[in-house]
């Protein structure tokens, strides 16, 4: 399995050095929140994040996961996952993947912008990747060794409402999440908020790696509401995360997000970072590869 | 092994998808002028200029007296519209020329409603992720390609 994760990278970094992309990215520093922005129509963006998490009752981790989300169009963009663990003193373990799409509904941007998310996804107990905090989640739930962990099957569908507004150069999103469980479980139910801003709102005539506009800081918070029986803070976690995002002109993006557990059923301690790059004109370049005619 | 057949069944599905989109939307920019003509009809992207509202049409350029805005808009053009665009903005088979008359003789603030809306419906996303200033420096950027026109013709 580890070599055709290796087969698939290499071949996205071939694509990497052979197709010399001429858009760049500029993108949100968000790990866990989402804003209503499209990824342009046509461009491909392979992304890979890490979240290092400590464990109290149990051994720390660091989960990674890639991303491949395509922009299908301008109002539809369509996402899929693989989501891996190495639990320390335990094992590395490839624990699932997930296939997420997100709809702009409306045409116009609006104060507040609204997206439909729909995912898919196919994991096991030991994914520890906490890329959403819905239900009851719990550091506990993370504590049981990987061969426990991985026996228990999870086949989820998730809903998630994304709102978004824009001023004056700052970004302000909130994401409610509804997930079901296939296997007869109760709906839960999450949220996510954030505000994010460019260090600078206006860009320098030249290209540059460490301008003010190429940073966007802000924060985000993120928990579970409990499910369809016991809906509230009851038994839930909650973090808090400061998050930065580097946006290079070369189309690579760095992020970086150490998030604080607020109350005792959450880590203590997620350290996020992620590096990201935009491949734009990658629907054309696959078109171009079976043949297809202006 | 079931989920890792599932797993490559899926991915393979969302490969085979992409390649279905991409197939039938889009192609090679090989002679981008020419494409520009014949999209010129079919593309209703232009006449998106008309429908932004009267009170953002009037909406006066803040940083048209500003030096430094064409460089960079054109610095922010070359990032995040060229690619369609082009990168002199003379369109491609994916999106219109912008020195057409129809674009240079827009008001400014139609310009920016545009790059701010998008034209989602037909392709063009929204850009409101870029601040005001910079939607503002490409409109200047925009705008002064007109005047490069002009004076390449008079020559």
């Amino acid at each position: 399995m580890l070599s055709r994760l290796s087969l698939g990278f290499l071949l996205f970094s071939v694509l990497a050095v052979l197709h010399s992309s001429r858009c760049s990215a500029q993108e949100n520093p968000y790990i866990v929140a989402y804003d209503h922005y499209m990824e342009e129509p046509g461009s491909l963006e392979v992304e890979y994040f890490s979240t290092f998490g400590t464990q109290r009752g149990g051994n720390d981790f660091h989960a990674f996961w890639l991303e491949f989300e395509y922009g299908a169009t301008a109002w539809w963009t369509t996402e899929f996952y693989l989501d891996a663990q190495t639990t320390f003193h335990d094992s590395t373990l490839f624990t699932g993947f997930r296939w997420e799409n997100r709809f702009r509904p409306l045409k116009h941007e609006h104060f507040i912008n609204p997206v439909i998310y729909i995912e898919y996804e196919n994991t096991s107990g030991a994914d520890k990747i906490l890329k959403e905090i819905e239900g009851h989640d719990v550091e506990a739930d993370n504590g049981d060794p990987n061969s426990i962990a991985r026996h228990e099957h999870d086949h989820e569908l998730e809903f998630k409402l994304l709102l978004s507004s824009t001023h004056k150069g700052w970004n302000f999103v909130e994401n409610t999440i509804a997930t079901k469980n296939l296997s007869n479980d109760p709906w839960e139910f999450g949220y996510a908020l954030g505000a994010s801003r460019p260090l600078k709102l206006k860009a320098t005539p030249k290209r540059c790696n460490f301008c003010g506009e190429n940073f966007i800081v802000g924060v985000e918070m993120y928990g579970g509401l409990g499910d369809r029986h016991s809906f509230g803070l009851k038994d839930t976690s909650h973090y808090l995360a400061p998050v930065a995002a580097w946006n290079l002109p070369s189309d690579w993006t760095l992020r970086i997000s150490p998030g604080f557990g607020l109350n005792d059923n959450s880590h203590r301690f997620l350290l996020r970072w992620g590096l990201s790059r935009e491949f734009s004109g990658f629907g054309d370049l696959v078109g171009h590869l079976f043949g297809a005619r202006p | 092994m079931r989920i890792l057949n599932k797993a490559w069944l899926t991915c393979a599905s969302t490969i085979l998808l992409f390649v279905g989109i991409s197939y039938g939307q889009q192609g090679t920019p090989d002679s981008a002028k020419p494409l520009a003509k014949n999209v010129k009809e079919k593309v209703p992207g232009e006449s998106e200029l008309d429908k932004a509202p009267l009170k953002v049409r009037a909406k006066p350029n803040p940083l048209v007296n500003d030096p430094d805005a064409a460089a960079a808009g054109r610095k922010l053009f070359g990032m995040h519209c060229a690619e369609c665009h082009g990168e002199s903005a003379e369109g491609t088979h994916r999106a219109p020329n912008l020195r057409d008359s129809e674009v240079q003789d827009a008001p400014p603030g139609a310009i920016f409603w545009v790059l701010t809306n998008g034209i989602v419906w037909h392709g063009m996303p929204v850009w409101s992720k870029l601040p005001e200033p910079q939607r503002w420096q490409l409109v200047t950027y925009i705008k002064s390609l007109g005047s490069e026109s002009r004076s390449s013709t008079s020559h």
